[in-house]
């Protein structure tokens, strides 16, 4: 496996981390804020970033450490469309829906990996591997339409395309075990 | 290699190649082979330089001599004259339309004063992580001229004077934006930058962070200055990593320069900047809710007046501007307000930055003075529509604009006269769209966006989108009727004037334009249940594969509604207004030649 | 050190342009060519980041001194990404599109060393700017 391959397969592990260190950074993060009520935000930012999604659990977390009402915290996570608030796969595949994306055929790559993952929009499949999901304009509007595979980026995607991109997720995940 | 002392470049853009450019290039070589100069002069071809009207275009370096209609016939006379005897040909240069006098330098001609770059002037041109290059293009001078020998009223004059409107939609005027602030009561005041940029398809606020960060930091302190703050916000999208970064590092290094801090040069004026990240909601580019988010809460608009400019961000008097407004403020400090008035049109001032995405070839950011007219920016600057495909309409000003038909391309465009064809300036997004797009699925689209978007406070805009969107939806569907159009008609007027903030009263823009210039692809949907841009999928219609066509005739009388044409051993056509989809054609045909939906 | 009065300012801008006055006029002070490369985000989906290493590559490889590469913000060019706009002394600065991997190897072996332009890859600058 080459080294991009490996960072393919170790880099992007999204699935859950309750640890308790994780836990620690983020109440060190918080005790760190001079503003703590205003600063809700990038507290969710932080945690979302460590533990990747935002269980009840974590948002309960950050209820108590903030002393904010957890009905604040749980309507702030669900009013963002970035924070999640179930677990993703391993890869999350984004398919730019913005305008630019939208006229010169989106949405067909979009029901293209609904086809082939045989989940729909906002899902992850029964393997954990993939969730998929369509986003707002990532502002790559020069390479329309765009994919987000994780970080990295495939533009002018095709919709015979799409079989091949996930084909070459797949191959590297299967050397992975 | 020594030997290579000039190039001849010939435009290889796709109008300049149909008109010849390819023979050109040929004869150009055969010339110089014939008086020996092969070696010396090499001749290239080069991308396009929009400049097709007057295509063939051929350029010479380092002589930087351009001429414009050449034919082959020419190549002789420009390699004897030019290169041999360095004499340019004058009968090939430019002549300019206004003077009437022949140009040879390309720059000099009023075709590229079509754009000019204030809010990108250094874009693209500078190391946005080194804080030198952007002083060395006269960075933080207007900081230091306002700090040093202006008051805060005025740096207000000045901006009031130039005439600069916000960049992020509204159109409002900044000076007395700021004015407001200044003169509301309150030792504690703010400054914010919107960096929001939700619109889909826009991205000028990005490049311009991600170029350009310190011009934004400047506009702020110098904002900041004018209206009495000594904190300023930057609320940036979590979408935008990289714009985050640079703008972070930007705001480290005018920090250690002491364009940030205590006693900014020496006047005693203090000011700091944070930044604040968005987390994916449209509606937080309306500056109540993005205050809203600012304060860690959900970013819900809350009714004005109150405007921010009395009692914003907790409380206190706020200004809210947006990325591209700031990165005009140094340039007008630095060169004055007649000059950037001297810009534009009567009401609409300076240029505006727009993202030409779509069914375009030069996809990109242009930033044209106001006034400039569509046709321009989409044909000259964005070289046109891709593949062989018509032009349909234009899109701008997002979800809150509509669409602009070939009718209104030679509008002079600025904030009024968007507004008055049916659409608004917006952000800048611009999307051009072919003559296979549809539009009842546009208007859908956006119309998916803005229910997606919708905050849901206020009961116009939660409910009201989204009985708009499953009208289009049912359309789409072929399951519309007549009175559907009618009910959009009803819901537009109702949820424009009730919604509580902008995203809800501009949201039935984009139905309401492309009813009232693409009804008939409305009425070809719900009367024919026929899509002709061919999109809408549940209203597919067969067709016949003209490669596989034998003329056999059976599936024209297979057809219950007669509607393939089609004699014996020619190929037969579906006439896809009158098909019902039923398949009979299909199951008939023995060759495989119908396609199916 | 902050810098405290205009005059400074002014000073430090002097000696900054030294650096700079290459890319809009070709007119420097030092014997240095200079490459951009485009690295805002679109430039960077596009392949930037490889396109720039393959410049850092090739010019160790070939033992050019006098030579850097900076990385700049968008050009607006979105239709051509990456961009790489190549700045010699005493030249109009020439801006290139599409430059893959291959391409950024041949601009510094065609352009730099042989002095000769590469087919089909020049894009052409069409704004003025405040």
């Amino acid at each position: 496996m080459s080294q991009s391959e490996r960072q393919l397969v170790t880099g992007n592990t999204k699935t859950a981390d309750l640890s308790n260190e994780h836990y620690e950074t983020l109440e060190n993060y918080i005790g760190t804020l001079e503003d703590k009520e205003g600063s809700l935000i990038n507290v969710l930012h932080k945690a979302q970033e460590l533990f990747g999604y935002l269980p009840q659990e974590v948002q309960l977390f950050i209820a108590r450490k903030m002393d904010i009402p957890a009905a604040k915290v749980f309507g702030v996570v669900s009013f963002y469309s970035y924070f999640e608030s179930n677990p993703v796969g391993k890869h999350k595949i984004s398919v730019c829906m913005g305008t630019a994306c939208f006229v010169t055929g989106a949405e067909k790559i979009l029901e293209e990996f609904e086809k082939e993952l045989l989940i729909g929009n906002g899902e992850t499949t029964k393997d954990g591997m993939f969730t998929l999901k369509d986003v707002r304009c990532i502002g790559a509007c020069g390479l329309a339409p765009v994919v987000l595979f994780d970080d990295q980026i495939y533009g002018h995607v095709t919709v015979d395309g799409v079989r091949e991109i996930l084909e070459k997720y797949r191959k590297v995940d299967k050397y992975a075990y | 290699m020594d030997g290579v002392r000039s190039h001849i470049m010939v435009c290889g853009g796709t109008g300049c190649i149909s008109a010849g450019a390819e023979d050109i290039i040929d004869a150009l070589k055969a010339e110089l082979d014939k008086v020996e100069y092969d070696q010396e002069v090499n001749v290239i071809r080069t991308g396009c330089f929009g400049f097709c009207g007057q295509g063939p275009v051929v350029k010479i370096h380092p002589d930087n001599v351009f001429y414009v209609k050449v034919k082959k016939e020419d190549a002789a006379e420009i390699v004897n004259e030019h290169i041999v005897k360095g004499r340019p040909v004058s009968r090939l240069l430019y002549t300019d339309p206004e003077s009437n006098k022949k140009l040879d330098k390309h720059h000099q001609m009023s075709f590229y004063q079509k754009q000019y770059r204030i809010a990108l002037r250094n874009c693209g041109l500078i190391n946005p992580d080194d804080v030198y290059e952007y002083i060395a293009f006269r960075g933080y001078e207007a900081l230091a001229t306002v700090l040093q020998e202006q008051t805060p009223l005025q740096v207000i004059e000045v901006i009031k004077k130039a005439g600069l409107r916000g960049r992020g939609g509204g159109g409002f005027p900044t000076g007395l934006k700021w004015e407001l602030t200044l003169k509301s009561p309150g030792a504690e005041k703010y400054i914010i930058c919107n960096a929001d940029e939700g619109d889909p398809g826009a991205f000028m606020d990005r490049s311009i962070l991600e170029g350009d960060p310190h011009s934004v930091i400047e506009a702020m302190a110098i904002g900041a200055y004018a209206t009495g703050s000594n904190k300023g916000i930057v609320y940036i999208r979590a979408e935008y990593p990289l714009a985050i970064k640079r703008l972070q590092t930007a705001i480290g290094q005018a920090r250690e320069l002491g364009f940030l801090g205590k006693d900014i040069f020496n006047s005693g004026f203090c000011f700091d900047i944070e930044v604040k990240l968005g987390a994916g909601a449209f509606v937080c580019g309306e500056e109540t809710a993005l205050i809203q988010s600012v304060e860690g809460s959900r970013g819900e608009p809350v009714r004005k007046p109150p405007f921010p400019s009395e009692s914003g961000y907790l409380g206190k008097p706020t200004t809210v501007n947006n990325v591209e407004t700031f990165a005009n403020i140094p340039p007008i400090i630095l060169k004055g307000a007649d000059w950037f008035s001297g810009i534009g049109t009567e009401n609409s001032k300076g240029t505006k930055v727009f993202a030409l995405a779509g069914n375009v070839k030069n996809v990109g950011l242009v930033e044209v003075p106001m006034g400039t007219t569509l046709r321009e920016i989409i044909f000259d600057i964005g070289g046109g529509i891709v593949g062989n495909k018509g032009f349909k309409a234009v899109q701008t000003g997002g979800p809150s604009g509509g669409v602009i038909t070939s009718a209104d391309l030679d509008t002079p465009i600025d904030y009024e006269s968007l507004k008055n064809i049916g659409s608004m300036m917006g952000s800048g997004g611009m999307i051009v769209m072919d003559d296979e797009t549809c539009m009842v699925n546009i208007a859908k689209f956006y119309l998916g966006f803005t229910q997606d978007e919708s905050c849901g406070k206020c009961t116009p805009c939660r409910i009201g989108t989204k009985r708009m969107y499953e009208i289009l939806d049912n359309i789409t569907k072929g399951k519309g009727t007549e009175e559907d159009l009618a009910h959009l008609e009803e819901l537009a007027p109702m949820i424009k004037d009730a919604a509580l903030c902008g995203l809800g009263q501009t949201a039935p823009n984009p139905v309401l334009s492309t009813l009232e210039y693409f009804r008939n692809e409305y009425e070809d949907h719900v009367l024919h249940k026929y899509c002709t841009a061919g999109e809408c999928k549940a209203l597919a219609k067969y067709s016949i594969d003209p490669e596989k066509c034998i003329g056999c005739t059976l599936c024209a009388k297979a057809c219950p509604v007669h509607c393939i044409q089609g004699a014996v051993k020619q190929i037969h056509v579906i006439d896809p207004a009158k098909c019902i989809s039923c398949g009979v054609c299909a199951r008939a045909c023995k060759f495989d030649a119908v396609i199916k939906p | 050190m902050p810098i405290k009065s205009l005059d400074e300012l002014i000073k430090i801008r002097e000696s900054a342009m030294k650096k700079v006055n290459l890319r809009e006029s070709g007119e420097d002070a030092e014997p240095m060519i200079e490459l951009m490369v485009g690295m805002a985000t679109c430039g960077i989906a596009a392949g930037a980041r490889a396109t720039l290493t393959a410049l850092l590559d090739e010019i160790e490889a070939q033992s050019l001194e006098n030579i850097r590469v900076v990385q700049v913000g968008c050009l607006g060019y979105c239709h051509s990404e990456p961009i790489v706009q190549v700045n010699m002394p005493g030249e109009e600065p020439m801006i290139y599109g599409n430059v893959d991997e291959k391409r950024a190897r041949e601009i510094i072996q065609k352009h730099i060393i042989e002095k000769k332009f590469l087919d089909s890859a020049i894009l052409n600058k069409t704004y003025n700017k405040a």
